[in-house]
Parts: C-alpha cells; structure tokens; sequence
C-alpha cells in the first residue's frame, strides 16, 4: 500500500491559492481559515489513515449563510471542495487532495429545537451522534442510529455515509430516521429537503442525499427523530462449537418471530483479544459467540431471552449466559464496542465491511479464513449477525510492504465475495476511495451511470467530493469539466 | 383507442420501452389498476401494465427478507408471508375501493411507487423504509437495479428508495426486494370514546412518547366514527380513539394495563381482543371509512401531529368535512364535497399556515387535471426535480403529468 489512485492535483488551481484565500477572506472572514500547514495538516486523512494530502485550505463556516458564501466562491472559481465532519470515515470518504478545500462543518454543532410531543430534534450538522442522545435521554428518548464512533462522529458525516450500528436491526439506519435536512448546493443556493412532518412532499431527495457521501450538497442542518427510550435492555451470551452451529441459531432466532434490538457474533480469534481487553467474561473455549440483546420491561425481557435460550439449546451451546444487571451488560458491551481498537493493539489489521445473506454465513466465513490463509496472513471476523453485515479484520504489519500488499489484496478478494454471495461492497462504512473501484464488481455501467446522473442534477461540475465512490476512470469527463452533463451507460 | 402492452417478462417490458423511448412515445404505466383514479391524470394513447410481471423470486423467512416482481398483487403477497407467519410491517393502503377502483388489485409495485403506508407505520416505517432493492426500466429504457437484498448497504446513491413515492414517473419497477417482520403473536385494541380531536392527539402522541411500542394510534371524530363497521363500535355515536397493542401472548396483558393507567385521565376504554382487532384495523387499510362517493373528494394531509385538529377546524370553517387521523394525527384523510377545485384553495391554505403537504387523493378526472393534486414545489426543489426526472427520463415519456403538469 498505497495502490489506491488518486487524481493528479491541479496545478493551475493550486497557483491561484494566493487569491482565492483573498476572496474567501473577503466573504467569511480569516477568523474561519486554517492556512498554516501544520493546521491543514489535521486534515489531511480521516480515520482511513494509509492515504493523506494537504488541502489547499480548510475552512470552519459556523453558520448556513457561511457555507453558501464558501461553496459560491468555490463554484464561481472553480475548486474543489471536500465536506467533512469528524473525520471518523473509514473508507477516505473525506479524503482531501492537495487542489481542493475541506470544508469542516465542526463549529457547526448547536441543538436548534427539540419537539418531545412530534417526537423530532432539530440539529446543526456537525453535532456528534451521541449528543442528541445525551440531550434528549433526561426526558426519556434517544436518537437511534449508533455507529461505534458514536462519540466523536457528526451527524454530517452519518448522512453522508448512512451510518448504522450494532442496534439498527431494530431500529433502522441514518435513512431512516431522518425527517429532512437544510443542505447548501455547489452553487451556494440553500434548499430545504423534507422537514418535520413523516412524508416528503414529491420525489425523495432526502433518499438520494442520504448516503452520498457528501458528493451532492453540504448539510448544514438536520431534523431527526426521536424515539422513546425502552423501558430496559438486557443482553445474552451464547457460545458455540462453531460457526455454522452460530448461524442456525440466529436464523431460529428470527424464525420464530423474535428481533431482537441487537445481534453481534464474534469468532474465536476476535473473543480472545476482547477478552484479553475487556475482561468481559467471554468463554474462550467457543468457535463463536452471540451477543443477543432484547428490550421491553423487565418482564419482558425475561420472557424473550428465556425463549431465546430455549431456541439456542438445540444447537448445542457450550456457554449461556444471560446479563444479571447493568454492570454485566455494560461489560459484555465493552468488549464488543471495544473490539476494534482491542485488535489494534496488537497487529495493524484493515477492516472490511461487506454485507451477506445470512443464509450464506459459514460458507463466508470459511472461505474468507480460506482468502486470508491463501495470502498468508490471519483474519479476527466480528459481525452483526442479525444483518448480515460482516466485519472481518485483516490482520498485517504495516511496516513489511509485502503483507501490506497482500492484505489489501485479500480485503479486495473478501469484498468480491460478499458480492458473489448475494451481498454487497459496504455495509456501513461506505465507498470512499476505497472500494471505488470495486464498484463495478456490484454494478453495471448502466447501474452506475444511473447515480452519477444523480450526483450531475445536484452538482453538474462536480466539484464536490470529486474522485470518490464511482470508479475514476468513469467520472474522468466530468470531474474534468468536460463533461457530457448526462453520464452515458456503457 | 388506447394501445396496452402488457409484458410477460423483465426483458419484454425493457424491449418496448427502448422502443418507446427511440420513438419518443408517451407511456400510462399502470399495474393492476388500483391506483389509476389517484393522482392526476396521466396523458398517453399507449398503456404499459406490470400485471403480467407476477411471482415471488425469493423469500428467505429466516431473514425476513422478500423479493417480488413488480406486478405481483399485495393480497398474494401477505397470503405467502402469513403461511410462514410474517407481514408486511407498514400495512399497505388499498386505495381501490375509495377511488372506485377495483379492491385487491393493489401491486406491490404500486405500494413502493406510492409509499403509501398504513398504521402500522408509526412502529415499523413506511414502505420506503421496509424497501431494500429494485430492479428498473427507465426512460431511456435502461435496466439498472439498487439496492440489493441485504439489510444494510450503503454502497452508492440510494436510488431504490429514491424511486418510492415517484408514481412510476421516473422508471418502472419490474422487481422490488423487501423487508418483512413477524405477524404479531397477538394483539388488542383500547377504544376510548367523547374524546374531541385535540384531546384525542394529546392522548395519542402522549402514547407515542412511552416505551410501550403501540402500533396503532388513529382518531376518528364522531361523523367518521359512525361509518365504522367493527361490531363493538358500530353505530357509535362518539368519536373514537384507538391504540392498537401487539406483542408475545405473554407480555400484552403487562402492557395493556400500563396503557391504561398513563392514559386514565381520558376515561375508561372499551377493548378489542385480537380478532376484533384485525378486523377493525383492516377497515383503515381499505379506507372504508372514506368509501368512494362521486358526492366528495377525499385528501391525505401530512403535517405535525399537534397541527392536525387545526387544520381539520380551520378546514371546516369553510366547508363540511369528515375527517379521520392516524399516525397519532401525523396523517389526516379528510372528505369534503366535490366542487370545481375540490377545496383546494382552503385545505391548501389551512395545511401551508401550519406546516404540512396535502395530496388530493380522490376527484373526478376533470378536477384532477385542473387543480394540483401534489402539493406544489418550492422554486428550488422544483430545480431539482426537474432535474431528476431529466436524469431518468429526459424525454418525459413514462407517466408525464401525473404528479405535476409537464412533468
């Protein structure tokens, strides 16, 4: 690494830098510009950290007004600009190159209303995604989606990416639970999408926004639902002799009419680091563990998991474990949540993110311990189970070029199998530049000709986020500006 | 005399829309019918229905998941799913018997198009949120499929759920995958009666607010009311409030006393068991509350809940209306006479005062094309659906007019 192409930067723009920090000055003001590079250098990757470029500049608007002066100017003068939030993404959806400008929607962060009665909050983008929570739960809601940088991650960026977590089985993704949004297009025209009654009016923009990886507007503002909080959660434990015996029982599990708010599984490899992290009680004599939580009173939940107990018997468990109370539920969450950064500590690992039908779960998991032996390398998979999205970390060191090399290779081959599987490239992470040109191993020319005309309606220069999710050589023409306003399918 | 081409497979329907499309031809995509007296009034001489494009193509119970040609009717569907004990969670709306269509000939293409979702929607999302891929013709007469058949994906635009609510104006469906959830192992229903329709919003969003996951949360004013043919409500001569619970035979009688006791102060309620439940309910999925009547018009109305008793009082003011509210009043369908404009004028006045959108659901034909059926656009959105439609269809050939006029 890195193989991953990027566009040659324009030198013509980046002469013209002199100036166009001038007329940005004169329209916003110096107090919003970063332009000493040690400044820029904090955003010259995001959280997918093997690729970096200085941008030209960064620029932090506070207000909706700002961001139009800003993408009006870079649209009269003909730059690029890349939208960003924390810069938590994991695919390089915020990845800057070194022509462009990074507009960061952090300052942007206040709660402008929250309406317990219709039950929505009324949010700047650049809020994180556990704050709503944390501002609405003193009245008994939350805000659902729950991406596991949920600490740190903004709203923009879960819009951009569509952001889910381990409870979206439940309760759905960004797309849906968002009413609408106040977006900025390249050319500094303010639109509001949606709103806060449930149904949009006319075409669903809010659906072709959500998820476009900040390639068609800049959101400034979001107004998302919030959802009464259950009255209590609890978490299981089950273990298993092997994967397959795992997959059966989260397929009993929805069989017999119980979805659960969450269902996580972890194979061996990645439950002995958690454990070795987290001390939180994982057997470590298992192939595979369920993490299985339900929601109700706490009758309820004793009800359900009990069934789900009696449904998880016939697949020979070695371990159940049912949560006595918060301490241990938080503690089973922890190594989970925690699995991630637990790997980390130990071997460099990338981590992919195709999704499959659940029916295809061990025949996956045996032939990705096959791709990853084949390049030599070890993979820890943890999964959510009640969605098929899987997350198999492919473990390498860095510092030796060649398992670099392979481990991107093996990541490439994991993906194409999900795709092959009846799946798809991304679950939750998105395309980024990452599995840019994968693309078109899910879709066809005309498949994909279909979104980039999209993104043309809404950007015709496309000057926003430029060189991400579409193959590059399919998007030459018009990132070139000679563009064909209407993508042709091959 | 109108030309119909009715496709038997995924390839045909492609071959005579290229067709149509290298000769520039207008097209009425229609399924079974059920929705042609909704909407305005498309205008073509050639008529393409999906009803020979019929039959489940994938269901896999064990991940809820369904995929089904387009032209496959709802009630095949839900006999399917409930042999293995599932449903469609949104409960879609059969707008036939209200329009004077026929009842039944509901398409599961036709509920993505339309995104027009039932009660249950409240709990479980509307049709676009349970819809997880298509496959699609479009203007140009391209095949492109999004989405797929997982529950999560994020890879690309999100143009399958970017299609529900368009009409068929920017492709044709021709397979749509989706989610499904388990029928309920049981369910009740708490009718509380006298309740006037501001009193009965604050109860039912008070609901909305408890952990209690009611799947149900409709209000019916007492002229609406008296059209109810459950037989525990028939004839009432009271509004009616109800909140439907569903949830393990275990756990319903918990619940249900937790239900009544947040809502006490607004009387004691009359119960529904689980049949009778079911059937009541049904009545809202048929509109049979607002049967078809060539006497009225008949609008659905999208606005904030603590709006929703506003708008139907500043809307009586001016005319006799029968209102009825689901979505704990988020959704307003709402009868008033038939005249040149339908109200138009007034029920667009009192929604846009207070925030909202109104669709003018049933009308006669003339009417339809005379007034706006969709709310009108703002400036800017307008752009920008103009734009998607060039993008699909940049010869305005499939369903031109039949959500905004030359469009």
């Amino acid at each position: 690494m890195p193989h991953i192409e990027l566009p040659e930067p324009d030198i013509g723009v980046i002469r013209r830098r002199p100036i166009l920090i001038e007329g940005l000055k004169s329209r916003v003001g110096a107090d919003l510009l970063i332009l000493d590079e040690d400044g820029r250098r904090a955003y010259e990757t995001d959280a997918f950290t093997a690729y970096r470029n200085v941008p030209m500049l960064v620029v932090l608007p506070r207000t909706t007004e700002e961001v139009s002066k800003i993408l009006k100017f870079c649209h009269e003068n003909d730059v690029k600009v890349i939208p960003r939030g924390a810069g938590t993404s994991l695919c390089g959806g915020a990845l800057p190159t070194e022509d462009a400008i990074v507009l960061c929607v952090s300052k942007m962060n206040r709660v402008l209303e929250v309406d317990y009665v219709n039950r929505f909050a009324r949010v700047e983008a650049g809020i994180t995604n556990l704050e709503i929570t944390s501002r609405v739960a003193p009245k008994g809601f939350f805000y659902a989606p729950d991406p596991s940088s949920q600490l740190a991650c903004t709203i923009a960026g879960n819009l951009a990416m569509n952001s889910g977590g381990a409870h979206c089985l439940k309760y759905g993704v960004t797309t849906h639970n968002v009413l609408g949004v106040k977006m900025v297009l390249i050319d500094g025209m303010i639109v509001d999408i949606g709103g806060t009654s449930l149904e949009r009016n006319g075409y669903d923009l809010l659906s072709f926004m959500i998820g476009s990886e900040g390639q068609l507007g800049v959101v400034t503002e979001a107004t998302v639902k919030i959802l009464p909080a259950a009255e209590g959660a609890r978490p299981m434990m089950i273990g298993f002799r092997s994967p397959e015996a795992a997959g059966s029982c989260v397929a009993a599990i929805i069989a017999a009419g119980i979805i659960p708010v969450a269902i996580e599984y972890m194979d061996h490899a990645a439950i002995e680091v958690c454990e070795a992290f987290a001390g939180a009680g994982y057997p470590l004599d298992v192939e595979a563990l369920l993490i299985v939580e339900v929601e109700g009173s706490e009758n309820e939940i004793g009800i359900l998991l009990g069934r789900i107990a009696e449904i998880a018997a016939a697949y020979d468990p070695k371990t159940v474990v049912m949560s006595s109370g918060p301490e241990q539920s938080a503690r089973i969450w922890a190594g989970r949540k925690a699995a991630f950064g637990a790997i980390g500590r130990i071997s460099d690992y990338l981590c992919m993110d195709g999704t499959i039908p659940l029916a295809q779960l061990p025949h996956a998991l045996t032939r990705i311990s096959q791709i990853c032996a084949e390049h030599d390398l070890k993979v820890a998979n943890i999964f959510h189970a009640g969605d098929g999205n899987l997350h198999p970390l492919i473990l390498y060191d860095a510092n030796n070029p060649s398992e670099a090399d392979r481990a991107e290779a093996a990541g490439e081959a994991i993906l194409k199998l999900c795709v092959e599987l009846g799946g798809c490239l991304t679950g939750e992470h998105g395309v980024g530049i990452e599995k840019r040109e994968l693309m078109a191993s899910q879709f066809s020319a005309t498949d994909l000709a279909v979104q980039m005309r999209i993104k043309t309606v809404f950007d015709p220069t496309w000057r926003l986020n430029p060189a991400k999710v579409f193959p590059l050589a399919a998007t030459e023409t018009m990132r070139s500006g000679r563009a064909a306003s209407t993508p042709e399918a091959a | 005399m109108t030309e119909l081409l009715r496709p038997a497979a995924e390839w045909e329907l492609q071959s005579m829309i290229a067709k149509l499309a290298a000769q520039k031809r207008r097209v009425e995509v229609v399924g079974h019918g059920a929705l042609r007296n909704a909407g305005r009034v498309a205008r073509s001489d050639i008529v393409l229905s999906t009803a020979g494009l019929k039959g489940v193509t994938l269901y896999e119970p064990t991940e809820i998941v369904m995929s089904a040609r387009s032209g496959t009717p709802v009630y095949e569907i839900e006999a399917i799913l409930a042999a293995r004990g599932q449903m469609l969670a949104f409960e879609p709306v059969d707008l036939g018997p209200a329009t004077g269509a026929p009842g039944g000939a509901l398409s599961i293409g036709g509920v993505f198009a339309t995104n027009f979702s039932g009660s249950r929607r409240i709990l479980a999302g509307s049709a676009r949120d349970n819809l997880l891929g298509v496959r699609a013709v479009n203007g140009r007469g391209e095949l492109f499929k999004s989405g797929g058949r997982v529950m999560k994906n994020v890879t690309g635009l999100d143009i399958a759920r970017g299609l529900t609510g368009s009409w068929g104006t920017l492709a044709v469906m021709t397979e749509v995958t989706f989610k499904v959830a388990p029928l309920p192992q049981t369910m009740l229903t708490l009718a509380y009666t006298g309740l006037p329709d501001d009193l009965a919003i604050e109860a039912l969003t008070a609901t909305m607010a408890t952990p209690l996951e009611v799947s149900g949360a409709v209000h019916l004013p007492k002229g609406c009311a008296a059209r109810l043919k459950q037989p525990k409500l028939k004839g009432i001569d009271q509004p009616v409030t109800l909140l439907r619970l569903e949830t393990f035979s275990t756990a319903i009688e918990a619940r249900k006393e937790k239900l009544k006791a947040a809502l006490k102060v607004y009387g004691t309620p009359i119960e529904l068991d689980a049949e009778e439940t079911w059937s009541l309910w049904s009545e809202f999925r048929t509109l049979s509350v607002m049967p078809f009547s060539t006497e009225t018009s008949l609008w659905r109305i999208s606005t904030l809940p603590t709006k929703a008793a506003e708008i139907v009082f500043a809307i009586e003011k001016f005319m006799d209306s029968t209102a009825f509210y689901d979505w704990a009043g988020a959704l307003i369908w709402l009868e008033v006479p038939a005249a040149a404009d339908a109200g138009a004028a007034d029920v667009r006045r009192a929604v846009s005062v207070r925030g909202g959108h109104a669709t003018l659901i049933r009308a006669q034909p003339e009417v339809r094309a005379s007034v706006d059926v969709f709310e009108p656009l703002k400036p800017e959105i307008e752009r920008l659906t103009r734009g998607v439609k060039s993008a699909f269809d940049p010869d305005g050939l499939l369903n031109r007019g039949r959500m905004y006029a030359n469009l």
